[in-house]
């Protein structure tokens, strides 16, 4: 067993560094761009990377670097925001079906079947042809899509948990439901809780991409990392540079927050 | 019997879930397919002549029943955008998207299971770790990015195949087959990635179990181990994750169609949504629900049988 | 050590992944070989047959010619259907089912005489009952009108349609309207033929084959076309072709011997292995601005707008520089009646902010552009504008939404604060400019002026031809005076031609003329 260890550390350390990485360049694209990222210049369109531009420019003259910075700002939130809804929807809706069970359960867990047997994109495509693309929407509708999963995950810990000792202890101690529910149970479910949290974030990132490319995600001027790949596409062939730096900025996210899961 | 009664009717149920929540909410969306077809010489009048021509004004609640006592019967309606019924429409489109999908489901395996066992047989040895990292990798290269790397690679350089030179099945099978398995790729790859690393730890899972440190002692072969006892066990948890890629399967294909312009239903899907071709879209909708329910409904049995301890 | 061939994998994946990426580039050279260097479009002996691949980007709405509404069905189906007139490559109208027709001199009663011989694609002979009953379906004549055929406004005008005898036909208006021979190149169809929409039959140099959804439009040659030796070509498939990402892909690859609208930066890529040509859109692109709307009922903000946005810096950042500049709602390809006031506003960001000053908005102000999502060059448009007005203090935002919403909400519903698009045109300047009429259906703009209406009426009233030239003159002198929109240019179409093919022409109107393409003698 010894390997599994040194293998499984590896893995976190790798996907560590990836990530103090990448939320460097993300933080520091908060407070500072080397340019502004839409200002636009006719004289410096599509330039092959040099020192003043590290990553090239665009088919507006605009600095990619800075860009690819504020567009994962932007992918940041989204995924972040995404998550959160999830997250905090589904544990409420997991917390409640799995530690009461009976009609509820069965009626939630109905509904959550259905939709996490749809495909998610396909979901997403709905939602958003009916409320409008734009950035909140799409957080929106990702949000919702996320939380069966969420809910699943946390009602079948539930079902565990609430058999446990601690809890009959709580009981006896005179504990209300609600105080079992979210300050006994809950901190237990933190391990499994953060590992669908990273594994959330990565599907929101790439989801993001997905609707960019159908056109329904983040609106121009404003760049995130699926807009700023999608749009490349038209000019892979003159400027594959567009394409290099938000691609490796999904990849290395997505792979670091895959590492950093591993075990 | 009870279960099988019970799971049958939640499939029921959901598909009617899903078609009405569908119904409602096309309501509530500006701009419909009258709008759409008229184009820039729409105007109010003309519009409302071609709202009251589709039965766009009637009530919601008639157009659902109505809608659906056709549906059971096969008839979708009329597609605005075409002029046709969408029946017909989607007779033609079928075939490619769920050729599509068979391709990509026929890859994924035949991938994943000789690479998921490899990667679990040497836990953390050389192969095990190449195997892992590029799973992950494929699993963080957004699908669309993927297509356009294929195109680029085996349509624009080394020539495999003509980007855009969509040969139906009727016309030419093989080179139907020909084009198709460059998109099947394209879906299959990230597919593949999260099968193999599945795969690789219910194998695991199962290495690690007493009945096989009793088969060892008895000092049965380590392959005949694996491939008698441990793979069978194994596979029973990858099936239901198999369902759950199909779904993922046809998801992938509205974007992947768009990128290899196959005239499948994810494409028809996209076109319609954005012209507000509501009767495609719906018909659409319901049927990938219908199939993605059914693949689930069955496997749900299939469990029960080959593993007695599941009771629901 | 572990850890450190972890990262020489992963530098590995990344040097793979830039290899992908940059390999094209030296690829696209190594093709050039197999080409035939690109030379003048119009060089090269035509050669009788050969099949080609013109890529479409919009499905077709209809295979009816009445029904049809978008124009990237009508170009099309220009190569199937003709009119008793057609429009040819100069802007003139030329005989297509007529042989010639004259206007009575009080310009009410318009007199065609048939070309003798001419057949439908089924075989049947062209008659005169087929003219009178295609020309009073698309005015809405017919007794049973389908209510899915389009009929023109400027039509309603038509108050009947007589056959004198077998070769003549006569129109009679209700007002007098020498235009419009301008709209009577409405397709000729045979008289109850009740399968236009599944298998239309016309009498244009090509021949219907098949139709399949989402992916093509089949025509063949017409063997009896009356032009002698055109169609030069057997066969010709339109490949619907709606992500226009992807369709270079598909033209490097070869799957398309023509695409019409491509992108600067697509042009750029494929300039060694296609001929690029160019030539005008004739569409008037522009901001269009709600001219009911807070704050641009004031003509002094429309105008602040005016000086505030860089024309010629869309026309570079967008499309490579090409395109024309133009100042009304007016495209140049239209010399007879285009009155250049391209420069009425200079760029002047201090000139734009004194005007908001005076207007009452001395800091600016915050506003939407409403773009349909499916025009790239649009969108890309919005984003420079933007840009541009933040200089002058206003902030502006970009809402994309579907095509079907933009029809819906902005153009029908008129529920917009700006919006980009490009308005077509027929080929009469009076279709053109009335939809500025205080009155007229298509007003999106919600403009309003009273001169405006006046002069317009006089315009169609006028038999003389210099005076209507100059009243529709006077016409766009008045909208750029009120600055009723931010008229920005008549973007460049940019075509690539499979090098082999000669003869590829360009109209004043939105066609795709086949007939005149050929495959040129080696």
């Amino acid at each position: 067993m010894n390997t599994e260890k040194i293998h499984y550390n590896i893995n976190f350390i790798a996907g560590l560094i990836i990530i103090s990485l990448v939320l460097f360049f993300v933080t520091a694209g908060i407070f500072y761009t080397p340019y502004d990222p839409n200002e636009m210049n006719g004289a410096i369109k599509n330039m092959t990377p040099d020192f003043a531009h590290p990553f090239g420019t665009d088919n507006f003259g605009r600095d990619i670097l800075s860009r690819v910075m504020s567009g994962a700002g932007t992918t940041f939130i989204v995924a972040l925001s995404t998550v959160a809804i999830g997250a905090v929807m589904g544990t409420l809706i997991g917390a409640v079906t799995g530690y009461y069970g009976g009609f509820i359960d069965e009626i939630l867990m109905r509904v959550n079947d259905g939709l996490t047997s749809f495909p998610s994109i396909l979901l997403a495509l709905v939602f958003v042809s009916i409320i409008g693309p734009g950035k909140y929407n799409v957080i929106l509708a990702l949000g919702i899509i996320f939380i069966p999963s969420f809910a699943r995950v946390v009602r079948s810990e539930y079902i565990t948990l609430k058999q446990m000792d601690f809890v009959k202890n709580a009981k006896l101690m005179g504990a209300g439901d609600f105080r079992i529910m979210f300050v006994h149970i809950l901190p237990n479910t933190k391990l499994i809780l953060l590992s669908s949290v990273t594994i959330g974030f990565n599907n929101a990132v790439l989801a993001e991409a997905g609707m960019s490319y159908l056109q329904l995600g983040v609106q121009p001027p404003d760049a995130s990392l699926g807009r700023m790949l999608s749009e490349a596409q038209a000019y892979l062939f003159n400027a594959p540079w567009c394409a290099l730096a938000p691609g490796l900025m999904i990849v290395l996210t997505v792979l670091g927050f895959s590492l950093l899961n591993e075990r | 019997m009870k279960y099988f009664i019970r799971k049958l009717s939640s499939l029921i149920l959901t598909l009617l879930l899903v078609s009405i929540f569908l119904f409602i909410s096309f309501q509530v969306i500006p701009g419909d397919s009258a709008a759409a077809s008229l184009g820039t010489s729409a105007t109010k009048e003309t519009v409302e002549a071609l709202r009251e021509e589709l039965g766009l004004n009637r009530n919601v609640f008639v157009r659902y029943f109505s809608w659906l006592g056709n549906a059971l019967c096969g008839d979708f309606g009329i597609s605005a955008q075409y002029n046709m019924p969408v029946s017909l429409l989607l007779k033609e489109r079928m075939p490619v998207t769920l050729w599509l999908a068979v391709l990509s489901i026929a890859l994924i395996i035949i991938i994943s299971i000789p690479l998921g066992i490899q990667s679990a047989k040497k836990e953390g040895g050389v192969s095990d770790r190449v195997i892992t990292f590029l799973t992950h990798t494929a699993m963080a290269v957004p699908p669309f990015f993927l297509g356009i790397i294929i195109t680029l690679v085996f349509g624009l350089i080394l020539k495999w195949f003509i980007p855009g030179r969509y040969i139906s099945y009727s016309e030419n099978p093989g080179q139907f087959l020909g084009y198709m398995i460059f998109p099947a790729i394209a879906i299959a790859i990230p597919k593949t990635a999260m099968t193999i690393k599945f795969l690789r730890s219910s194998v695991i899972r199962q290495l690690k179990l007493d009945y096989v440190r009793t088969a060892r002692s008895k000092g049965n072969q380590e392959n005949v181990i694996l491939y008698r006892h441990v793979l069978k066990n194994a596979f029973i948890p990858v099936i239901t994750f198999i369902a759950m890629v199909i779904a993922d399967v046809l998801a992938g294909s509205i974007i992947i169609e768009q990128l290899f312009s196959l005239p499948g239903m994810g494409r028809m899907l996209v076109t319609a949504i954005s012209n507000r071709d509501f009767s495609v879209v719906q018909a659409i909708v319901i049927y990938i629900a219908a199939v993605v329910v059914v693949i689930n409904f069955l496997v749900d049995i299939i469990y029960r049988c080959i593993d007695p301890r599941v009771r629901v | 050590m572990k850890k450190r061939s972890h990262f020489t994998l992963f530098l590995l994946m990344v040097l793979v992944l830039s290899i992908a990426l940059y390999g094209c580039g030296g690829d696209k050279t190594g093709t050039d070989d197999e080409k035939t260097p690109a030379d003048d479009m119009s060089s090269g002996t035509p050669v009788n047959g050969g099949s080609v691949v013109v890529g479409i980007s919009q499905d077709l709405d209809s295979l009816d010619p009445h029904k049809a509404v978008a124009a990237g069905t009508k170009e099309v189906l220009f190569n199937v259907f003709e009119g008793l007139y057609k429009p040819d490559k100069d802007g003139n109208l030329v005989p297509a089912v007529a042989e010639s027709y004259e206007i009575s001199p009080d310009g009410k009663v318009y007199t065609f005489k048939l070309r003798q011989g001419l057949k439908f694609h089924n075989g049947n002979l062209v008659t005169a009952d087929d003219i009178v009953y295609s020309l009073k379906r698309c005015a809405g004549l017919l007794d049973t009108t389908d209510p899915a055929v389009v009929v023109e406004s400027a039509l309603t005008n038509v108050s009947e349609v007589n056959k004198t005898d077998e070769t003549t036909v006569e129109v009679v208006l209700k007002e007098a309207d020498t235009e419009l021979i301008g709209f009577l190149t409405s397709a000729v169809i045979p008289e109850n033929y009740d399968k236009q929409d599944t298998a239309p039959v016309g009498t244009g140099p090509f021949k219907f084959v098949s139709y399949t959804p989402l992916e093509s439009f089949v025509v063949e040659k017409n063997e009896d076309y009356y032009v002698a030796g055109k169609p030069y070509l057997d066969k010709v498939t339109f490949k619907i072709e709606p992500n226009a990402d992807s369709v270079i892909m598909e033209l490097l690859a070869g799957s398309i011997d023509i695409f019409p609208y491509l992108t600067d930066a697509q042009a750029e890529q494929l300039k060694d292995t296609f001929t690029i040509t160019e030539g005008h859109m004739n569409l008037v692109q522009g901001l269009f601005l709600n001219n009911k709307a807070e704050p641009f009922h004031n003509v002094k903000v429309r105008q602040a707008l005016n000086y505030a946005i860089d024309k010629q810096a869309i026309l570079d950042l967008v499309a490579g520089g090409k395109g024309t500049v133009i100042g009304s709602n007016m495209f140049p390809g239209f010399a007879k009646y285009y009155e250049d006031l391209a420069d009425k506003y200079p760029y002047d960001i201090e000139k734009a902010k004194t005007l908001l000053a005076e207007a009452g908005y001395p800091d600016g102000f915050t506003f939407t552009i409403t773009v349909p999502s499916n025009y790239k060059f649009h969108v890309d448009t919005a984003q420079v504008i933007v840009e541009q007005l933040k200089q002058a203090g206003i902030t502006a935002r970009i809402q994309q939404i579907e095509w079907a919403s933009w029809i819906n909400d902005v153009y029908v519903g008129r529920n917009y604060e700006a919006t980009i698009i490009g308005l077509d045109a027929k080929l009469a300047a009076r279709d053109v400019l009335e939809r500025y009429n205080s009155a007229a259906d298509n007003n999106f703009v919600n403009y309003s002026n009273p001169q405006y209406d006046e002069t317009l009426a006089k315009a169609i009233e006028a038999q003389d031809d210099a005076e209507k030239i100059n009243y529709y003159k006077k016409l766009q002198s008045i909208l750029a005076e009120d600055a009723a929109a931010v008229y920005i240019q008549d973007p460049a179409l940019l075509v690539a031609v499979n090098p082999k093919l000669g003869g590829y022409t360009f109209y004043p109107v939105y066609v795709l003329d086949m007939a005149s393409v050929y495959f040129k003698a080696e």
